[in-house]
């Protein structure tokens, strides 16, 4: 099977072991194989320092087991699924393992970052790998202690158990373990045999999360820190001319302003302080003339979609002559605003730069990279950074870009203080990598009741559709197909946001079938299995969705979404995409509630192969639907001069309880690697619900956000 | 620069801090309770959301010095004698939270509606709670806990 990994380890060079001084073994794995030879293995657990840190498992001596989860977690459930692979394993109770985050370490851990849904696809042999080698060599030392031979041993719950029946536990064991030769020959679980994954297995932070612990990145605090308000240019295209620090100087508890670039930092004993003493500052700014509104973003993508420069994606057959002799031409222009994160933890970052060190803590999907660009701006030795991974208030791309990080490390190299920078919402909002305004426009050809031709265009800003994407379905399942993509350079700031592009592609896309399935007078989910009837799997290496697990997901959708059964007031709209290595398919249902619609319910199936966590995987599930919905019918920036109009939650809209489908998941059952679902869930989610909408109300929504139309239908609806 | 004294979590606490501090940042900085999370500054989003006098309110615009004399209830004093509120158990045994970070804020508006409404509609949550943001959308599960935990009172 394609959806496979096809990563190659060898065992030797990727797991290490060493005993602990206090007792127990600590096995080292480096994540995607390729250790260097030069790292040497650890000592001591409490004299490692993170640069030759390079642990996954402790072992005690009691038999518990501790497990460091490599990658950043931001609310998708990493931290307890990774280390679920390993206990499955290893086969210890899950009651006798407790997780804590690994920080960075370069040279152990590869792709240690949150981002793209790859963090379980990524990590599935090597996690499994690695607890199977423990469980092996614990098997190891215990049959030497006995004088017996390993295969006739077997390990169960922590316990290795021999031929007559005697046991012993993984901790009674672990001193003689730390001293084996890393065996080679460990074999994998049957998934039959699985006794953790597929188990519901509560997130492993819930106590510490419901009970307010400090586990986030505004709650660390370190001794003599100042915590920092920055300001920075209110518009995209302006620069600090000058400024007057007067009066926040005079704020009690501000200590220090220091300019830095065009941003002034002021630097106080407490986060009130901080921020009372940035609003006192009375900053010039002067611009370039670049002050760009949106407005003027409209024109240059429409302006790229009306005759500009593009560049061809995907090209198969021949589109034009498909037009040409098609019996009906259909041509849609889908149009979506830029987007900010929002996370609910502001950006913010600590740092300490001091001669020998530079000591980083925070929220960051991206630890490694950023750790480099700030050796790079201090011009220190990559040596010398030292960051720890704090829990995430959420990422949704954000987190992937360390400008707040970047901004501490400045401001603490000039100061010469621990600092911690804090961004206000209004920061946040302000100074965003947003999701970029982006158009499509989409025309197809209709002949013989079939589609003869798809041509699909994209006008984005700054950047445009990635990697594999221009092979998603549709491509493959029609022969005369085109994708091509331009963009307007601007000097907003964009970047990547949950599922970038196809988070508003699939909207664009799964309306546009919608509206061909009405023509041909075909049902909308027929003409999805219709068209996935014409691809020919495993003939192009860069389509690397399944048709067949395609259907079978959008089948299970239908039927648990009682697809076309529903009773006269409730009004269904269907989607399907696949993004991010996973299927999903959703039936989303939706009532009119004084003529305004209301969606009720969003029935979902996914393909991710092999449910590690199903609790967890449904959260995420749920999570995206909603995202989905809620960005789709509320989210919208609009620039303003170079200014976002909305800088905080009075005005920008976030869908809220009161507006939430119920969501119902369902998974494919199978046995194939786990893929991830972080983001595959929200794509589908704007195409279900205006789909389902169109049949309530007879309107065909192509913008997002849906409130704005909606609006027009009722004054009493608040866009 | 004031000196006034606060209830929170049952214990008296003597505080230096400007009058116009918020109490949510009384919390954080001065009293190192920082299960009280800042979101938005101005009363939008709920994560910041304590109990003073049982009622759930927002921290972030609240004056502390205005304060003196309340009962103020964080997240951290929510549970009594090492036994969690039934609103807490009812968030573990759905496994409500996705980032987290918006949880406490939730909780602490849910433990505030439901000791007024204990036997409260899935609408009435629904109107509880839609003053709270919760950006992973784990809203299905709010509503779920919410009403659990209402049974468990």
């Amino acid at each position: 099977m394609k959806q496979e990994n096809k990563m190659v380890f060898s065992r030797r060079n990727f797991i290490r072991t060493s005993a602990l001084a206090s007792g127990g073994i600590i096995i080292g794995v480096n994540f995607l194989g390729a250790c260097k030879e030069t790292a040497a293995p650890p000592v001591d657990i409490a004299q490692l320092n993170f640069q030759d840190f390079n642990a996954f498992i402790k072992i005690a001596e009691n038999g518990y087991v501790t497990i460091f989860s490599p990658n950043p977690e931001i609310g998708q459930g990493v931290k307890t699924s990774m280390p679920m692979i390993i206990a499955e394993e290893l086969d210890v109770p899950w009651e006798h393992v407790s997780v804590e985050q690994a920080p960075l370490n370069n040279e152990s851990f590869q792709r240690q970052v949150a981002g793209g849904s790859q963090s379980i696809r990524f990590g599935w042999d090597s996690l499994r790998q690695t607890g199977a080698t423990a469980k092996l060599m614990l098997i190891q030392a215990a049959a030497t202690r006995w004088g017996v031979e390993p295969n006739t041993c077997t390990a169960s719950d922590g316990v290795i158990t021999n031929g007559k029946g005697e046991t012993l536990g993984y901790g009674d064991v672990v001193n003689d373990a730390a001293q084996l030769e890393v065996p080679e020959n460990a074999t994998l679980k049957e998934t039959k045999d699985y006794k953790i994954i597929g188990k519901d297995a509560t997130n492993v932070d819930i106590d510490d999360i419901i009970t307010g612990k400090p586990l986030f990145g505004l709650d660390y605090v370190a001794e003599g820190m100042k915590y920092v308000s920055v300001l920075r240019p209110p518009a995209f295209g302006q620069t600090l001319k000058g400024f007057d620090d007067t009066e926040a100087k005079k704020v009690s508890g501000v200590t220090e302003v220091v300019q830095f670039g065009d941003k002034i930092a002021v630097l106080a004993n407490n986060t009130w302080a901080a921020m009372k003493g940035k609003k006192a500052l009375i900053p010039e700014w002067e611009s370039d003339g670049k002050l760009e509104s949106t407005e003027h973003h409209d024109q240059k993508l429409n302006a790229l979609l009306n005759g500009g420069k593009l560049t061809i994606a995907r090209e198969d057959g021949n589109v034009n002559k498909a037009f040409a002799e098609a019996d009906q031409v259909v041509e849609r222009t889908y149009e979506s605003p830029f987007l900010p994160h929002n996370c609910m933890e502001p950006m913010n970052f600590y740092a300490n730069v001091t001669a020998d060190k530079v000591h980083l803590v925070g929220p960051i999907q991206t630890p490694a990279g950023t750790a480099r660009q700030i050796a790079d701006i201090l011009e220190r030795d990559e040596k010398d950074i030292h960051l720890e991974m704090t829990r995430m208030g959420g990422g949704f791309g954000r987190r992937l870009y360390g400008d707040f990080a970047r901004e501490a490390a400045r401001i603490s190299d000039l100061t010469k203080k621990p600092v911690k920078v804090i961004f206000s919402r209004e920061d946040d909002m302000a100074a965003g990598t947003y999701r970029p305004a982006i158009k499509y426009r989409i025309k197809a050809s209709l002949k013989d009741g079939k589609v003869t031709g798809y041509h699909l265009k994209e006008a984005s800003v700054n950047s445009n559709m990635y990697g594999l994407i221009p092979n998603f379905f549709p491509a493959g399942a029609i022969a005369n197909y085109k994708v091509e993509t331009g963009n307007y350079q601007s000097n907003i700031t964009t970047g990547a946001w949950r599922a970038p592009y196809t988070n508003f592609l699939a909207f664009a896309e799964q309306s546009f079938f919608d509206e061909l399935a009405e023509i041909l007078e075909v049902d909308a989910v027929q003409l999805r299995l219709d068209l996935l009837d014409n691809v020919d799997e495993g003939a192009d290496e860069r389509i690397q969705y399944s048709a067949s697990r395609m259907k079978e997901t959008i089948k299970l959708a239908a039927d648990k979404g009682n697809w076309g059964k529903s009773d006269a007031n409730t009004y269904q709209g269907f989607a399907a995409y696949y993004s991010h290595n996973t299927h999903v398919a959703e039936v989303a249902e939706v009532t009119l509630e004084n003529g305004l619609p209301k969606v009720k319910k969003v029935t979902v199936a996914v393909d991710c192969g092999i449910v590690v966590n199903p609790t967890g995987a449904k959260n995420q599930v749920e999570g995206g639907v909603i995202d989905g919905i809620g960005h789709a019918m509320y989210g919208d920036l609009l620039f303003n001069d170079g200014q976002p109009k909305a800088t905080n939650f009075d005005a920008y809209r976030l869908i809220r309880m009161d507006e939430t489908p119920i969501v119902e998941t369902h998974f494919v059952e199978n046995n194939l690697s786990p893929t991830g679902l972080g983001e595959p869930g929200l794509p589908p989610a704007g195409g279900a619900l205006a789909n389902a909408i169109k049949l309530a109300t007879g309107q065909r929504l192509l913008k997002q956000p849906f409130a704005k139309d909606l609006g027009k239908i009722s004054k009493d609806f608040k866009s | 620069m004031g000196n006034y004294s606060l209830k929170v979590n049952g214990k008296t606490v003597d505080v230096v801090a400007d009058d116009d501090t918020p109490l949510l940042w009384v919390l954080r900085d001065e009293l190192n309770l920082a299960g009280t999370k800042f979101g938005c500054g101005i009363g939008q989003c709920g994560a910041c959301t304590v109990h003073v006098d049982g009622e759930a309110t927002r921290s972030c615009l609240l004056p502390a010095a205005a304060m003196e004399g309340k009962e103020i209830t964080t997240i951290e004093g929510l549970a009594t004698d090492d036994k969690l509120h039934p609103v807490q158990e009812a968030w573990k045994e759905v496994d409500v939270p996705q980032c987290g970070y918006c949880q406490a804020g939730q909780i602490m508006t849910a433990s505030a509606f439901l000791s007024k409404n204990p036997a409260p509609t899935n609408d009435d949550i629904r109107q509880a709670m839609n003053g709270n943001i919760c950006r992973c959308a784990a809203y299905n599960r709010i509503e779920k806990a919410v009403a659990i935990a209402s049974k468990n009172l």
